[in-house]
C-alpha cells in the first residue's frame, strides 16, 4: 500500500488512542483530587500531568496558575494546546479524512462523527455536565471507532498500520500513567486513602476487576505494577503492546525492516522474560523511562522503514 | 407554467409530457409532507456522508453540500440516441484535433482555424509537439456541458477537457434516489449509471503504455483542500485504484514509481485530476508542491499515460470553441448533429463593437475563466455590474467572448415555496480510449435561486438525478 496511507492510518490510530488514554489520565487524576488532601498536594497532582506531556511551558503562556479547572481546560478543550483531547481528535479526522477512501464507511462516519460533536461542545457545558461523563464520553467513542475498524475492516495491511499506531500508543501511554501515579503514589502519605489511589490507577485503564480477578488479595504497589507490565493477558500491560507489535511487524514486514523487527524482539523479550520483584529493585521509573524511550524508537524506525521512504 | 421556456415537464400548453406521466402520476399521489421529510432525510444523508465540496474564496477549508433535488429530470430513449451521438461525434473531433495539433497541424495550414488562435493560445503546449499518445486520444475523459434553449434545442454551453469534475454526484444521486424513492424505480425503465467507475477503469487501461498487460493505474490529486477531493476518495475507491498525491510519486530513469510499504510500485496510467501547469514543477508552474518532477520526461518518453493528457486544455479553451463545428466537418466529412451557441469574439472590431452596445443583453465570458466566476450575465446584473465589466472587457476585449443569453430550459423543483420551475444544465461524461462510450444520463445541475441562469456549485446550484428512459 502506499506509504502516505500507511502515515495516515497509523497516525489516525494512534491519536485515537492518545484521546483515550488521556481521557483515561485526567479521569483517574481527577477521581484522585476527591480524596481529602491538601490544596498544595491537589495542585502538585496536576502540575505532574504537564510535566508528563512536557506542557508545563505552552501552559504557562496562556494560565497563571496551575489548579484542577485551569489543567482541565488546558488538556481538554484548548485547540492551542498541541496534546489536548480536542487536537488528539482533530487530528484524527485530519488524518482520517486524508485516506478516507481506504477506510470503511462506518469507520469514516464514526471518526467524522466524534469530531463533529466534540466540536459542538464549549468547556462550560463539558464542566456543567461533570468532565467524568466526558472522559466516559471519549473512551466510548474511542471504543467504537476500535469496534467498527475490528468489525469492517479488510484483515490487510490497513488494518496492520492501524493496529501498530494503536499499540505503539497505548504501550507508550500506559508506561506514563503508571509512571506517573507510581511516583506520587510512593511520595504520598501512607494511609487508607492509598487504597482509593490505586483502586483508581486501576480503574482508569480500566484494570479494577482484572486485578481482582486474577489476584484475590489486596492491593499492593507491586502487584499493580506487575499487572500493567508484565501480565501478558491484560490488554493494556506493556507485555501485551509489545507482543502485538512484533506480530504486526512480522506481518507487514519489507526488505528495510529487519533492524526494526530485530528491536521490537529484544523490547518483547525483555519484557516477556522479566520478574517483577527485578525492575522495582532496580527502580520502577527506570525501566519505565526505558520502555519508552524504546517505544520512541520503534516509532522512528517504523517511520523510516515503511511510512517516510526517503 | 411559465411559457417564456422550454419546461422539461410540460409542454407550452401547460400538458404533461408523455415520459413523465407516470412520475406525475406518483408525484399527485404523494403528500407533501412526505415530500419535504423525504428532502430533509436527504440532506441528512448527504452531510452524513461527508459529500461536500469546498468552496474557493470563503474562509479556509469551508466545506458545504451541493443541495441535492428530489425531483428528477427525465430524459426520452430517443432523445438520448440522437444527444449520445452528437457528443460522440463531438468528442471525437476534438481528439482528432488535438492529435493533429500537436503533430502536422493540418487543420491550421488547409486555414480552417487561424493559427496564431491555436499555437498563442496559453493552454497549447509546445512540450507536447510530436509526442505519440497511446491511441492518439487526448481527451479521455469529457463533461461536455449541455443547455436546451428556445423550443427545446440543444446547444453545446463547453466542453470540459482537462479536468471535469461533478460525475461522483451523479452516482450518489442515484444512489439517494434509489433510497429514497425504491418504488419509483419498478415504475420506470431507468437506465443504470452505477457501473461508470467500472467503465472508467477499463478505459483507463486500455490507454496503458505500450508492451505493459496489467497496468497499474493510480488517481493523482491535489490533495485533501481540493473542491473535489470528494470526487477523487470517490472514484478511487470505487475503481479500487491507489488516490496518489505528487509526492507519494517519483520518476527514476524516465519512469514513475509510487511508494509504497513495500518499496517502489511502478505506475503506468495516471488519471490525474491536477491541472496542467501543477503537474511538473520541472517543465511548468516551478512553485508547485503539488506535482511530480520529471513526469513530463516519463511522459514524453511513453512510459506513463496521462489522463487527460498535458495540453487538452486548448481544445475546451472559449477562444477555440467557436471552432468545434469546423473540426466536426474537417476530421470526420459530417455535419455537427449539436448546436454551438453563437460567440461574438470580442479580439474581432466589429463583434467588440456589437458586443459592448449589447452588453445589457449578453452573457459575457473570461475565456480562461471557469466555474461561473469571472461572467457578467447582462439581464441579470445592475447598471453598475454592467459598466464595472465593460471596463474590463475595453482594457483587455482579447479576454472575453460573448453569446446571447439563452433562455435556459427549467424543470419542477423543490424549493422553499413548493415546487416551482427552476432553470438547468446537463453534464454527461463521454469516455474515450481504444473505444468510445458512456453511462446514459450525466449530473443535472440546477440553478436553485428564482430566474438564475447560473447554475454552477460555487454560485448557489444544485443538483438533480438524471433518467434516461429505457424503451
Amino acid at each position: 500500500m502506499l506509504s502516505r496511507t500507511a502515515d495516515h492510518l497509523y497516525w489516525m490510530a494512534r491519536y485515537t488512542e492518545r484521546a483515550e488514554n488521556l481521557a483515561r489520565l485526567l479521569d483517574v487524576s481527577y477521581q484522585m483530587s476527591l480524596v481529602p488532601q491538601s490544596v498544595a498536594a491537589q495542585n502538585e497532582n496536576w502540575r505532574a500531568i504537564l510535566a508528563l506531556n512536557s506542557l508545563e511551558a505552552a501552559f504557562a503562556e496562556v494560565y497563571d496558575e496551575v489548579n484542577v479547572d485551569n489543567v482541565l481546560r488546558f488538556m481538554v478543550a484548548d485547540p492551542a494546546n498541541p496534546s489536548s483531547i480536542y487536537t488528539c481528535l482533530r487530528a484524527a479526522r485530519e488524518n482520517a479524512h486524508a485516506v478516507r477512501g481506504t477506510l470503511t464507511a462506518e469507520m469514516w462516519e464514526s471518526v467524522n462523527a466524534t469530531w463533529i460533536e466534540l466540536r459542538q461542545q464549549t468547556f462550560e457545558q463539558i464542566h456543567s455536565r461533570g468532565v467524568s461523563e466526558f472522559f466516559d464520553w471519549v473512551k466510548l467513542r474511542s471504543a467504537v471507532i476500535r469496534g467498527v475498524t475490528f468489525g469492517t475492516m479488510l484483515k490487510d495491511d490497513s488494518l496492520h498500520f492501524i493496529r501498530l499506531g494503536g499499540l505503539l500508543e497505548r504501550g507508550d501511554n500506559t508506561a506514563r500513567i503508571l509512571d506517573m501515579q507510581y511516583h506520587i503514589l510512593r511520595n504520598g502519605d501512607e494511609g487508607a486513602s492509598d487504597f482509593y489511589r490505586w483502586g483508581a490507577l486501576l480503574r482508569s485503564v480500566s484494570a479494577f476487576q482484572v486485578y481482582r480477578k486474577v489476584y484475590r488479595d489486596a492491593i499492593t504497589p507491586g502487584r499493580v505494577a506487575e499487572l500493567l507490565i508484565l501480565r501478558m493477558d491484560m490488554p493494556r500491560s506493556l507485555h501485551a503492546c509489545a507482543d502485538g507489535i512484533v506480530h504486526m511487524l512480522q506481518l507487514i514486514a519489507n526488505g528495510a525492516s529487519a533492524e526494526t523487527e530485530r528491536q521490537a524482539g529484544v523490547l518483547h523479550a525483555r519484557l516477556h522474560f522479566a520478574r517483577i520483584d527485578d525492575v522495582l529493585t532496580s527502580g520502577l521509573h527506570e525501566y519505565l523511562t526505558d520502555f519508552m524511550d524504546r517505544i520512541y524508537d520503534l516509532g522512528d524506525g517504523i517511520s523510516r522503514d515503511f511510512l517516510v521512504p526517503a | 407554467m411559465s411559457t417564456q421556456f422550454y419546461n422539461e415537464m410540460y409542454d407550452a400548453a401547460g400538458t404533461l409530457r408523455p415520459h413523465y406521466q407516470a412520475f406525475a402520476e406518483w408525484l399527485a399521489a404523494m403528500p407533501p409532507e412526505r415530500l419535504a421529510r423525504k428532502q430533509v432525510e436527504a440532506d441528512t444523508a448527504f452531510h452524513r456522508v461527508g459529500i461536500t465540496f469546498a468552496v474557493y474564496g470563503e474562509e479556509a477549508g469551508t466545506e458545504r453540500l451541493i443541495p441535492f433535488d428530489i425531483i428528477p429530470r427525465i430524459i426520452p430513449a430517443a432523445e438520448w440516441t440522437a444527444l449520445q451521438a452528437g457528443l460522440w461525434q463531438r468528442v471525437k473531433a476534438l481528439n482528432a484535433f488535438l492529435n493533429d495539433i500537436y503533430h502536422e497541424q493540418e487543420i491550421l495550414r488547409a486555414g480552417r482555424i487561424p493559427a496564431e488562435q491555436v499555437l498563442n493560445n496559453a493552454q497549447f503546449r509546445s512540450e507536447m509537439m510530436g509526442v505519440d499518445v497511446p491511441s492518439g486520444i487526448y481527451a479521455h475523459i469529457a463533461g461536455v456541458d449541455i443547455v436546451r434553449a428556445g423550443a427545446g434545442e440543444s446547444y453545446v454551453l463547453e466542453d470540459n477537457l482537462r479536468v471535469p469534475s461533478g460525475v461522483s454526484y451523479m452516482i450518489e444521486d442515484r444512489k439517494m434516489m434509489m433510497r429514497l424513492f425504491p418504488e419509483l424505480f419498478s415504475r420506470h425503465m431507468i437506465a443504470p449509471v452505477q457501473h461508470y467507475p467500472d467503465m472508467l477503469l477499463e478505459n483507463l487501461r486500455t490507454v496503458a503504455p505500450k508492451g505493459v498487460t496489467n497496468p497499474t493505474v493510480v488517481l493523482l490529486t491535489p490533495g485533501a483542500y481540493n473542491s473535489a477531493y470528494f470526487e477523487h476518495t470517490f472514484l478511487a475507491q470505487q475503481m479500487g485504484i491507489e488516490l496518489v498525491e505528487g509526492r507519494d510519486l517519483f520518476v527514476k530513469d524516465e519512469t514513475v514509481f509510487m511508494r509504497t510499504t513495500q518499496g517502489p510500485q511502478r505506475v503506468d496510467v495516471i488519471y490525474r485530476r491536477l491541472d496542467d501547469d501543477f503537474l511538473d514543477p520541472l517543465v511548468f508552474n516551478k512553485e508547485s508542491m503539488l506535482g511530480v518532477p520529471g513526469l513530463l520526461s516519463a511522459y514524453r518518453a511513453g512510459h506513463v499515460t496521462l489522463a487527460n493528457a498535458i495540453g487538452a486544455g486548448v481544445a475546451d479553451d472559449k477562444s477555440i470553441y467557436p471552432y468545434v463545428p469546423e473540426m466536426i466537418r474537417f476530421y470526420l466529412g459530417e455535419e455537427p448533429t449539436l448546436n454551438n451557441v453563437p460567440t461574438w469574439m470580442l479580439r474581432k472590431p466589429d463583434d467588440l463593437k456589437y458586443v459592448l452596445a449589447h452588453l445589457s443583453e449578453l452573457v459575457v465570458k473570461e475565456v480562461h475563466g471557469a466555474g461561473g466566476y469571472g461572467m457578467l450575465v447582462g439581464p441579470a446584473s445592475t447598471a453598475a455590474e454592467i459598466e464595472d465589466f465593460r471596463t474590463r472587457i475595453i482594457a483587455a476585449p482579447e479576454k472575453y467572448i460573448a453569446q446571447p443569453t439563452l433562455a435556459l430550459s427549467n424543470c419542477p423543483t423543490f424549493v422553499e415555496s413548493g415546487i416551482a420551475p427552476r432553470h438547468l444544465d446537463l453534464r454527461p461524461f463521454v469516455l474515450s480510449g481504444k473505444q468510445i462510450g458512456m453511462v446514459p444520463g450525466g449530473l443535472t445541475r440546477v440553478a436553485l435561486r428564482e430566474g438564475s441562469l447560473v447554475v454552477n456549485s460555487s454560485q448557489g446550484g444544485g443538483t438533480k438525478d438524471t433518467w434516461v428512459l429505457e424503451n
